[in-house]
């Protein structure tokens, strides 16, 4: 089963300007671990926009989950989004004034397939989230504390534990160690993976820096399957 | 939804000095608008009280608000005065109970000086049926006796035997002075929060005695009547101003009121005190729809900082919105997320205004009764507030719709990756 499945994808943000992806083919299988070369102006944050649903492309066909996004209303491109992707971003992924716990219990309260999904192992809501911090080296102590007195690496482990609870066949890292030192990179990207692998995610994980490519079974390269960039530089 | 308001509510406190501010602003404004319209209802009802089982007041023909103005509250001068016959005909009606003459037209210091009989100390009725009552002395008994209403004894510093003497005409200055006759303090009224409270009140007799040697106003030069031998003359009244009159049953009022204005003798009038007295408010009112309408923009006003305070506050606010829009949320839950902010807010301010109000009403109410006569009745909530704080309440959630519309825009813009 193909994850992502995009077919002559065209999107442009308003009918004036000229393209900013055009993407003739791009397929992600179930449990692939992507790893998503994108430089800065590489349309990285509009295929992540229409990945989650927020954007709309203007041609093409773009499927997550054998679901067509382009056939959904908002309203149920929000709720797909809710149930079957974890988001993880560059830094400041957690909400100020809520609790460590409450921040990765966040992705369950706007979906209950993830809520179910999540004491389907027999444990509590607090439990899951509490087994997922425990695995992403989160002490205990440090769970009540407000999420502004963690440290930004301790911060990106709690985004992680929101992103995977619940178990969503996707999980969508958007330089999620662009904030840490090189040592922590990899340490963080093993624990990642780790996770899931544990929880059979697959995972897109978009970088500007490709020695952090290692480990992937795959990478792509942006630049390279946007023609709307190639046609830039040709002009 | 439910979820959704938890999270609104822990965001706000997450901000509480802001928004604490902000709520502040928002209760004093609420609490101001219900005084003002709390002491307005009080002071129409005490105004409607200032006299009370009165069933009519009757004058020389002339308008009924003019006609109340000069006999209830001593206000301006009686174009023209009753006979004495008249008033005797009206009284020896069968219908009528009581009737209580009044002559009006002297003063002592502005405070003007209301000629009557003893029976004004026992059918003279204020507020819900409350009689006068004396905190010092007892009615006047003789010729030159005077007996003060609260504010004029307590302003000009009167106790019982003080001697004073009044003035011919209204007013306080430049008055000709009845020096020749004074009078002595023998009682004191309690207050009443009418204008009883200003009145100086002496028999009618005794309003005859000082103009004895008075004629057109002024003294008649070379005549000079001593005050000892003023009791040697007849001092039946020719004349009275008004005349409050009660009946024996209330069925009779317009019967009686037909009888007085259709008198061929004189020409008079007479009014029912309580729809006069409610025309006469329409007139006076004016001030306090004023004072309400003031107090309504006050609350505008804080309403307005409070969505600039949440408008503000929703550009720092955009990295959180994208990450609720990434776990799924959608741009209505950004829309209801802002808009209740603003409303819970305004929801608490209203509560918190309501028991300040309550509260410093509670405490001021004995002050303000022993000031201005003014009656705070210990209340939470009436009908008509109740109908203020709903229209608080549809301005605030209009209002509100502002910062969770911004917010809506702003969420479908940015997406998930805020351009900050």
């Amino acid at each position: 089963m193909s994850v992502v499945k995009i077919e002559n994808l065209l999107f442009r943000w308003s009918a004036q300007s000229r393209a900013c992806l055009d993407i003739p083919a791009l397929e992600v299988r179930a449990g692939e671990h992507i790893f998503l070369y994108g430089p800065s102006g590489s349309g990285k944050s509009t295929l992540l926009g229409l990945l989650g649903g927020v954007l709309v492309p203007e041609q093409g066909t773009l499927a997550l989950l054998d679901h067509q996004l382009t056939a959904m209303s908002s309203a149920a491109r929000d709720r797909l989004r809710a149930d079957h992707i974890g988001f993880l971003f560059q830094q400041f992924n957690l909400i100020p004034y809520l609790s460590v716990l409450d921040n990765v219990l966040l992705s369950c309260r706007f979906s209950s397939r993830r809520r179910e999904r999540a004491i389907a192992s027999g444990n509590t809501l607090h439990e899951e989230a509490q087994r997922l911090l425990d695995h992403l080296d989160i002490a205990a102590e440090l769970q009540h504390r407000p999420v502004t007195q963690l440290s930004v690496g301790q911060q990106q482990r709690v985004a992680a534990a929101r992103a995977l609870i619940g178990r969503p066949e996707i999980v969508i890292a958007d330089e999620p160690t662009s904030a840490l030192d090189a040592e922590r990179q990899t340490a963080f990207l093993d624990l990642l993976s780790r996770e899931c692998i544990t929880a059979g995610a697959t995972l897109l994980f978009v970088s500007h820096d490709r020695r952090l490519s290692a480990g992937f079974d795959r990478e792509i390269a942006l630049p390279a399957i946007n023609r709307a960039l190639t046609e830039k530089e040709a002009a | 939804m439910k979820y959704l308001l938890a999270l609104a509510a822990r965001s706000a406190w997450n901000r509480k000095l802001t928004l604490g501010l902000t709520l502040m602003s928002i209760a004093l404004s609420v609490a101001l608008l219900l005084g003002v319209e709390r002491v307005r209802q009080d002071a129409q009802e005490s105004f409607a009280q200032s006299v009370s089982g009165t069933d009519l007041v009757v004058g020389a023909r002339t308008s009924p608000v003019q006609l109340m103005l000069y006999a209830v509250f001593h206000i301006g001068e009686a174009t023209n005065n009753i006979h004495w016959k008249t008033y005797q005909d009206l009284a020896a009606q069968p219908a009528v109970a009581w009737s209580i003459p009044i002559s009006l037209g002297d003063s002592h210091h502005g405070f003007p000086v209301l000629g009557t009989t003893p029976d004004y100390f026992e059918h003279f009725h204020y507020g819900e049926a409350q009689p006068l009552a004396f905190t010092q002395g007892q009615p006047f008994a003789g010729l030159f006796d005077a007996v003060l209403g609260a504010e004029a004894a307590e302003h000009l510093g009167y106790k019982l035997g003080d001697r004073i003497t009044l003035s011919h005409g209204m007013g306080d200055i430049g008055l000709a002075e009845h020096a020749d006759k004074p009078f002595t303090v023998v009682g004191i009224l309690a207050r009443t929060g009418t204008p009883v409270d200003r009145t100086v009140h002496v028999s009618l007799e005794a309003i005859e005695a000082i103009h004895l040697d008075w004629q057109g106003g002024a003294k008649i030069p070379g005549i000079t009547i001593p005050a000892e031998y003023a009791g040697k003359f007849n001092l039946t009244p020719r004349e009275v101003t008004a005349v409050l009159v009660g009946l024996k049953s209330r069925a009779a009022v317009f019967r009686m009121q037909r009888y007085v204005n259709d008198y061929s003798m004189e020409p008079l009038l007479a009014v029912l005190p309580g729809v006069a007295l409610d025309q006469l408010w329409q007139v006076v009112g004016v001030a306090e729809r004023a004072l309400l309408a003031v107090s309504g923009m006050v609350v505008a006003v804080g309403l307005c900082g409070l969505i600039a305070v949440i408008l503000a506050s929703l550009n720092e606010r955009r990295r959180e919105l994208a990450i609720l829009r990434s776990v799924g949320a959608r741009p209505r839950d950004v829309f209801l997320l802002l808009s209740a902010e603003g409303l819970f807010i305004t929801l608490c301010g209203t509560l918190l205004g309501m028991i300040l109000l309550t509260a410093s009403s509670a405490m001021l109410a004995p002050f303000i009764q022993s000031h201005y006569g003014l009656l705070i009745e210990p209340k939470f909530i009436s009908a008509d507030e109740l109908g203020l704080l709903g229209i608080v309440m549809g301005v605030s959630l209009l209002a509100s719709l502002a910062p969770g519309y911004g917010a809506y825009r702003l969420s479908l813009a940015d997406g998930l990756t805020p351009r900050i």
